[in-house]
């Protein structure tokens, strides 16, 4: 069932023009080698047997750093396979900083945690307000505007978004 | 004409000229955008669990708003309940404390409120972060649409805007120059902000969520970059939990813009604990979430007013997409600036801003809404948005200006209206009084009627414009005409038995439809018989004369209610008039009486269609043999979906049928009389007669328009200067070969 759901995930993506790297844990560090565009900033990635070490991320950034990055690498606690979404928590950590400010946003998804449609998500909300992890933003694709008189892309957020899944996750 | 009425006709000509065609171009778009993306999902299904959902959230509100300030304050933040704009506002300064700036996230509710202007006076600096927000704010101008603010204004007009603002070194030009330009301005202003204001979408109370809806990131960086996040919504902005959230995910941005899904659907329960962020420290980020505060900002301002008002109720389920403002012919040709109030636009408006501010705040606009009704299936919450305008303008007209009154059509206006509304809607409301007697005095009455000063008496004391041909009445009425005539059917073939119910116009001025009509239904073996009564009460109802139209809903329910229980079918030949019947008469009607009517009621076509699909010989009606068609579907009879019966039995019958998409012809019954409205009416059929033209340059030469409603036909022929036709004439066995110009 979960290859199913990774396919039509990254479908979905493709269809949003997201870059996607379906890949194991092992392997990690090459497909963010590939994703990430430096200088790089991350929060820490708290899925067993991965991390940003050696990877050229600095984590936790400095707010000029923050500001000046051109990738910012965290990690996301579920996808829509309908939608191409991903789940980007508000952890202490400043992913919902980290995720929003550097142009280009590498989202680190465990393949265990994709769900098919938005009734599947707010189930997952629901069980993780109950564990007082509250906020969080269901991020679809890249940051847009048509409020200048064509569809730009690249707004306040991100211009770019890929998306590594753990297939072993 | 009054200054007042003079000064609204060119108000209106001067947006048709300016903004008119950019809010045009975007309005279709996200118009066309919305069928695309409802169309992958079960949107009936999700439609109407979303409006339960509203409907039961409205109704438990005060115990919601209990909900929310526990579990706000548990959370460490604040709620407060405003109850108007000064309230609210003097409540907002406060909690900005000693703040020099505020950054805010698109919120129409702190548009309501005046937000800015307040926080400007009592020296904050006040940003919009989005970006159709941001060139108002520099342009100094107000929302023209719910979502995209600036609409109105071309890309064009927004880089002239910027370079003489802010003078940058190299002119913009591009929207890729002016978003990033936008985005380096703006990223800076949020970086040094004390106070982040966003709106909500949605309040979630068991868990205190703010649920925010946008595409661009700005409301994201408002909430988290300030150490203080103020969200501002209205009451009804509350929903119970979180498990009440998903249709509205799926609804919004596909009712909105067309995106089957919004770029960030963030449920932020703040104070978050994502960690506080000061630009100019160096030391990493990670620590300080024990210093975010949050408040919550209710407003009521009218909405618990709302609440207890039968009428206007509903319009608290509203999530503010703006899809009835796209859906709508007239909106799309003037926007918000001129079908607004002071905040809301388009359909909606009336309710919000009656319900904010009474009715009289809704006199500039009110009147564009027609009644066309093609907002109520685009509604992602079921709103019946014509009928809080009709009850809207009813009350108006109740309390317009007794001194207002002339005597011109005195004694012709047996109405049950209070005195005091407008006579040019008095008289467009007893139409059908005035048709009785134009017929019976034909043709001396069109003759006297189409004279210079009689023309001219009427565009100054009724406001119908000189520029639209009057209807010409006919000395012989249907019903006349039937009564006179030997029935061509001598054994019926089938079971069924047909009362043709006819409108006003089909009785004295389109006769030749009414006659086609019981001609084709005949030749299909029903037996008809024309009905004792005229007209169903429409034209009251769209001048907002509800006492008028129940009493006609009444009689007419005493005259046919007994045919629909013999077993005998209704049958009009009129869309608007069924539209009546089927979608209106539950609110002018006992409970029951109109479901009665309602059930045995239907359009000429979709009748015929009924037949032809039981198995009736199609054989003795006029077949098509290629002829090329264009058709045009009436607005209400699409709402009702019986605009497929007709192309499909056009089709079946061997026409060759294109259609128009045009949500409507801009006549609307009385509306395209009316001197205040003509250029907007003609605008809109402008649209529509450039969509027969193209359709015509695509294929094989000329069609022949075809229209099922009165008001369409007189649309199409005045624009398009050749007639257009009913499609029941084109059934009719004893149809000639060339329609005759009054159909």
């Amino acid at each position: 069932m979960s290859t199913t759901l990774a396919a039509a995930f990254v479908d979905a993506l493709d269809g949003l023009g997201v870059g996607s790297t379906r890949t194991t844990a092992a392997e990690l560090p090459d497909a963010l080698a590939g994703a990430i565009e430096g200088p790089a900033v991350g929060t820490p990635l708290p899925f067993d047997g991965v991390s940003l070490d050696g990877a050229g991320v600095t984590v936790p950034p400095t707010p000029d750093q923050l500001r000046t990055a051109t990738t910012g690498v965290t990690p996301v606690f579920g996808g829509v396979a309908e939608y191409g979404s991903v789940v980007v928590e508000s952890r202490p950590a400043g992913d919902e900083l980290v995720a929003l400010y550097p142009e280009r946003h590498v989202a680190v998804l465990r393949e265990s945690d994709l769900v098919a449609g938005i009734e599947d998500t707010t189930d997952t909300f629901r069980e993780s307000f109950d564990s007082d992890r509250d906020s969080a933003v269901l991020a679809t694709g890249v940051s847009a505007t048509a409020d200048m008189g064509a569809t730009v892309e690249g707004v306040h957020g991100p211009r770019e978004v890929h998306v590594i899944v753990l297939s072993d996750r | 004409m009054s200054a007042d009425n003079e000064s609204r006709a060119e108000r209106i000509r001067r947006l048709l000229d300016t903004e008119g065609p950019t809010v045009k171009r975007n309005a279709q778009g996200f118009n066309e955008g919305r069928y695309a993306a409802m169309a992958d999902v079960d949107g009936e299904r999700l439609r109407t669990e979303a409006r339960e959902i509203k409907a039961d959230a409205i109704e438990r509100l005060p115990e919601l708003i209990e909900t929310v300030r526990e579990s706000v304050e548990a959370n460490g933040g604040t709620v407060y309940l405003a109850d108007d704009a000064a309230d609210a506002n003097e409540h907002i300064a406060a909690v900005c404390g000693d703040a020099d700036s505020v950054v805010k996230s698109k919120s129409m509710t702190t548009e309501e409120l005046d937000v800015n202007e307040h926080l400007a006076a009592a020296g904050v600096d006040v940003t919009e972060t989005d970006l159709g927000e941001f060139v108002l704010q520099v342009a100094d101008e107000a929302p023209s649409h719910l979502i995209a603010p600036g609409f109105h204004k071309s890309t064009d007009e927004i880089a002239a805007l910027f370079n003489a603002r802010f003078d940058p070194d190299e002119p913009l030009e591009t929207p890729a120059e002016l978003t990033a330009f936008a985005r380096d301005h703006l990223g800076e202003r949020i970086r040094e902000a004390d106070v982040g204001m966003t709106g909500a979408n949605f309040v979630l109370a068991d868990s205190g969520t703010i649920t925010l809806v946008t595409n661009e990131g700005n409301a994201r960086k408002c909430a988290v970059t300030p150490d203080t996040h103020v969200a501002v919504a209205g009451v009804e902005k509350l929903l119970p939990s979180i498990d009440e959230l998903p249709p509205f995910i799926e609804l919004l941005a596909r009712s909105a813009t067309g995106q089957e899904m919004a770029q960030y659907v963030s449920l932020l329960t703040p104070p978050t604990d994502s960690p506080t962020i000061d630009f100019d420290s160096t030391e990493p980020i990670g620590g300080g979430a024990e210093d975010r505060e949050f408040h919550l900002v209710l407003i009521d301002n009218g909405r618990f007013e709302m609440r207890e008002d039968d009428d206007l109720r509903e319009t608290l389920y509203c999530v503010r997409c703006g899809a009835c403002s796209n859906s709508c012919a007239n909106f799309q040709h003037v926007g918000g600036h001129a079908f607004g109030g002071d905040t809301y636009t388009g359909g909606i408006a009336t309710g919000w801003e009656a319900g904010i501010d009474g009715e009289e705040a809704t006199e500039s606009f009110n009147d564009l809404c027609t009644g066309c009704s093609r907002c109520v299936n685009a509604c992602p919450v079921k709103i019946d948005v014509p009928w809080i305008n009709t009850v809207v303008r009813h009350r108006r007209n109740r309390g317009a200006d007794p001194a207002a009154v002339e005597s011109l059509v005195d004694g012709l206006v047996p109405d049950a209206e209070d005195a005091g509304m407008g006579w040019g809607k008095r008289a467009f409301g007893n139409v059908d009084t005035l048709a009785r007697l134009g017929s019976a005095t034909a043709p001396l009455s069109n003759w006297l009627a189409d004279s210079a000063p009689v023309r001219s008496l009427l565009e100054r004391g009724l406001g119908i414009d000189a520029r639209r041909a009057l209807p010409e009445f006919q000395r012989e009425t249907l019903r006349d005409w039937s009564q006179r005539r030997t029935p061509a059917l001598e054994s019926p073939r089938t079971d069924r038995e047909v009362v043709l119910v006819p409108d006003v116009f089909t009785n004295h001025v389109d006769v030749d439809r009414g006659k086609a009509a019981v001609r084709t239904l005949e030749a299909l073996g029903v037996p008809v018989q024309v009905a004792g009564v005229t007209g169903t009460g429409r034209e009251p109802f769209s001048q907002g004369m509800l006492a008028t139209a129940r009493e006609r809903a009444a009689s007419v329910a005493d005259s046919l209610t007994p045919h629909v229980e013999a077993g005998r079918d209704l049958v009009f030949v009129e869309p608007s008039d069924l539209a009546m019947v089927r979608a209106e008469y539950d609110k002018l009607l006992p409970e029951g009486r109109a479901e009665t009517l309602a059930d045995g009621s239907f359009e000429v076509i979709e009748y015929v269609y009924g037949l032809l699909e039981n198995g009736v010989d199609p054989t003795p009606l006029t077949r098509g043999d290629g002829e090329t068609l264009i058709y045009h579907a009436h607005c209400q009879q699409r709402t009702l979906g019986l605009d497929a019966h007709t192309e499909a039995v056009l089709g079946r019958l061997g026409y060759d049928v294109a259609t128009t998409e045009a949500e409507c012809c801009g006549m609307a019954g009385s509306f395209g009389y009316k001197s205040d409205y003509y250029e907007l009416s003609v605008a809109v059929g402008e649209s529509l007669a450039e969509e027969v033209e193209a359709a015509e340059s695509d294929a094989d030469g000329e069609r022949r328009v075809v229209a099922s409603g009165t008001s369409c036909e007189e649309q199409l022929t005045d624009l398009l200067d050749r007639p257009a036709t009913h499609p029941v004439e084109l059934l009719d066995p004893a149809r000639s070969d060339e329609p005759s110009a009054d159909g």
